[in-house]
């Protein structure tokens, strides 16, 4: 009962920082599925959790933070889209230029607003979200197994972890089931195609962006809004990179992108839970090595050792029409 | 890539357009600055003073500037190969591995001279190796560069905590870093170069790697445009297919210009480790190796452009902690916002202003054509 106590903490752990990966991976989805190659999704990130702290802290409304991270999190995608669909600039050159506006701009206008090093001030109970008990989680609780798994497990969470949950199949429905995602997903493969269908791919990439947008605004809100009780400078560290190393490794596929995020979130939340104690068999784990697993999977994936993973065809090629 | 525009005179191509983005990116980061609600001309002002006021400034200046010298060489190099090098950061880092190694083996018994030329060979294999994966990875199992340097940005990140809090820490001592290094370990400053110019270098850490720096540019400049390997890295980058017809292995220069610019990131240890700080601590790169694409693109990847980048630099970082000490609302965060509006500017967004340039040129040509043919009637 004790190893089984554990687990149920261990994977609810893992469900609260899978989350925001979750939600900027799905984000990465849409424009890479659409050809726009985005390495932007930390900086998005960032700008939104910065957004939400600040305007959040202002306002006392966690709807309004919720709100103002979103629009900034467009407006930096929108940057991007014009920068890699009308400039037809490098779209990888874009997204870092991106990542480092906003890790400088977020500390500097912080500091100048708020003066609490580069933090924003710490929310009050309205100005943040509140975990979501489901109806008879008390009641349940005694009940062997299944009880602390519906307790535990599935409720007590944010209202934006059940969001974040419900977009998986909800992008997999907008991308195959739906005639802006067939185009969306054309588009990626081969824009020819679809101009010559008389469909606009400049368009068609910006909507893309801007659903890129609105996700990352998500995963920056529930960090600043619902993790934390306020914005901390850099407080992504690295997410956004995971988020992206995900989407690899899901090779670009929402199911797979929800178990891909799990596994990473699994990775830091075994970390944590590991620091110190050592393990059966292999000793201690140095905690670094635990940290660099998501990457180190990564790369060994994209090497082609684990399945092949394919991106889109016309992925990081601006798209020119021919006169 | 296709580039769907007009040919350009070379001085507008090379100086006019660059300046104009550099322009626009320092308009931008002044608006910023309004915006905290400081007054930008100040900030100017501090910063040209802090980065050339006094000869410890510019000790400084040129300090940072031999940094990006090595990191901006390093993006150039693969770039022109059409590679896209996002990893000098991780390269860097593992690069002070070699500069280390020499300096803990042989600082107390051998002079500097003796010990510099094997840091040299160590940091270069080092970084050489971080990028050789990578390279290695692309060429052969097609894996995209941008992606695994980036994943090995973050492992080189965990490698080099593990490192200096297990391995390379002396015994009984708790900071992560190596024992400080003796004499041998420690580079000349270039101290009497400034002096010809009547300055004094102060305690700036201004040393022989900058030499160093400039030679490497040198090579550089010769290695791309004067020998076959270069031209035929030239070629890949300009068009693959081309390449492959010409019977270019591209394989080998993948994995060969991904060692040579992982090297070049890595001699930028030397800098801070045996020039400055004569032990290597956690974090030493401090985010060179990603200045280093903002000085490529703005240099063009040449040479000649990367050093004054790297100048330019440089002097936002020496200046920028003077705009910090004077204007306390303005951080060295402040060089962060820059440094990513000149990547926005002078990178993704470089053709933004040419149509209309092109445009300008395209009817200034035509009002001397009208002109001659008026003449010739």
């Amino acid at each position: 009962m004790d190893f089984f106590h554990v687990l149920v903490v261990l994977l609810e752990s893992t469900i609260r920082v899978s989350v925001p990966l979750v939600f900027a991976a799905l984000a990465g989805l849409f424009t890479e599925r659409a050809g726009v190659f985005d390495i932007g999704l930390e900086g998005k990130m960032l700008g939104a959790a910065f957004a939400a702290g600040a305007v959040a802290a202002v306002t006392q409304s966690v709807w309004m933070g919720l709100l103002a991270a979103i629009l900034i999190s467009i407006l930096l995608s929108l940057v991007h889209g014009y920068a890699s669909i009308t400039q037809r600039g490098n779209q990888i050159v874009s997204g870092v230029a991106i990542n480092f506006i906003v890790a400088g701009s977020t500390v500097i206008l912080g500091e100048a607003w708020f003066r609490q090093g580069g933090r924003t001030p710490a929310l009050a109970e309205g100005a943040r979200f509140q975990t979501i008990n489901l109806p008879g989680a008390d009641a349940v609780r005694e009940v062997p197994v299944l009880g602390p798994i519906y307790a535990d497990l599935l409720s007590g969470h944010f209202l934006l972890t059940y969001l974040a949950f419900a977009m998986v199949p909800a992008s997999w429905w907008i991308l195959y089931r739906t005639r802006f995602g067939l185009r969306l997903r054309a588009v990626g493969e081969n824009p020819g195609a679809v101009d010559t269908a008389g469909i606009s791919v400049i368009w068609l990439r910006y909507r893309a962006v801007i659903c890129c947008g609105i996700l990352c605004g998500f995963a920056g809100a529930y960090l600043s809004l619902a993790m934390t009780a306020g914005f901390v400078k850099g407080m992504t560290a690295g997410k956004g990179y995971i988020a992206l190393a995900a989407l690899i490794f899901a090779k670009w596929r929402p199911k797979n992108v929800m178990f891909a995020c799990l596994l990473f979130g699994f990775l830091d939340a075994l970390a944590i839970r590991l620091q110190g104690t050592p393990l059966p068999l292999v000793g201690q784990v140095p905690v670094q090595l635990m940290q660099a697993l998501p990457y180190i999977l990564t790369v060994i994936l994209l090497a082609g050792f684990i399945g092949k993973a394919i991106p889109p065809k016309a992925g990081g090629v601006p798209y020119v029409k021919e006169r | 890539m296709s580039t769907p525009y007009a040919k350009l005179p070379g001085w507008v191509e090379y100086g006019l357009i660059p300046l104009i983005n550099l322009a626009v990116a320092f308009l931008v980061a002044g608006l910023v600055v309004l915006l905290v609600g400081e007054n930008p001309f100040e900030a100017a002002y501090h910063l040209i003073n802090g980065a050339f006021g006094r000869g410890e400034y510019i000790g400084f200046t040129l300090y940072y500037a031999t940094t990006f010298i090595f990191t901006g060489l390093a993006v150039a190099v693969a770039f022109h190969a059409g590679l896209f090098n996002i990893g000098g950061e991780g390269q860097a880092y593992v690069g002070g591995i070699g500069v280390a190694l020499a300096c803990l083996w042989l600082d107390q018994v051998m002079p500097w001279y003796v010990v510099f030329p094997l840091a040299i060979v160590g940091s270069v294999f080092f970084g050489a190796l971080w990028a050789f994966l990578p390279g290695w990875l692309q060429a052969k199992r097609g894996s995209h560069i941008v992606i695994t340097t980036i994943m090995f940005n973050f492992i080189a990140s965990s490698l080099m905590v593990y490192l200096l809090t297990r391995v390379l820490k002396p015994l009984g001592s708790m900071a992560p870093q190596t024992r400080t290094f003796a004499e041998g370990g420690q580079l000349p400053k270039l101290d009497w170069l400034l002096s010809i110019f009547g300055l004094n270098v102060g305690t700036a850490p201004f040393n022989i790697s900058f030499l160093l720096a400039l030679a490497a540019a040198f090579g550089v400049w010769v290695l791309i445009w004067r020998t076959k390997l270069g031209y035929e890295m030239r070629t890949m980058g300009h068009s693959p297919s081309a390449a492959r017809y010409a019977g270019i292995r591209e394989s080998r220069i993948t994995v060969i210009t991904m060692m040579i610019s992982g090297g070049l990131a890595g001699m930028m240890a030397l800098n801070p480790i045996m020039g400055e700080q004569f032990r290597m601590q956690l974090d030493f790169v401090q985010g060179a190796g990603f200045v280093g694409i903002a000085v490529a693109l703005m240099g063009r990847s040449h040479p000649g452009g990367i050093i004054p980048a790297a100048i330019l630099f440089g002097v936002l970082y020496q200046g920028g902690a003077e705009i910090a000490f004077e204007m306390p609302s303005i951080s060295r965060d402040m060089i962060v916002i820059i440094q990513g509006l000149v990547i926005l500017f002078a990178g993704a967004l470089e053709n933004m202003f040419r149509p209309a340039i092109t445009r300008a040129f395209a009817m200034r040509g035509q009002r001397a054509a009208a002109v001659v043919q008026t003449k010739g009637a």
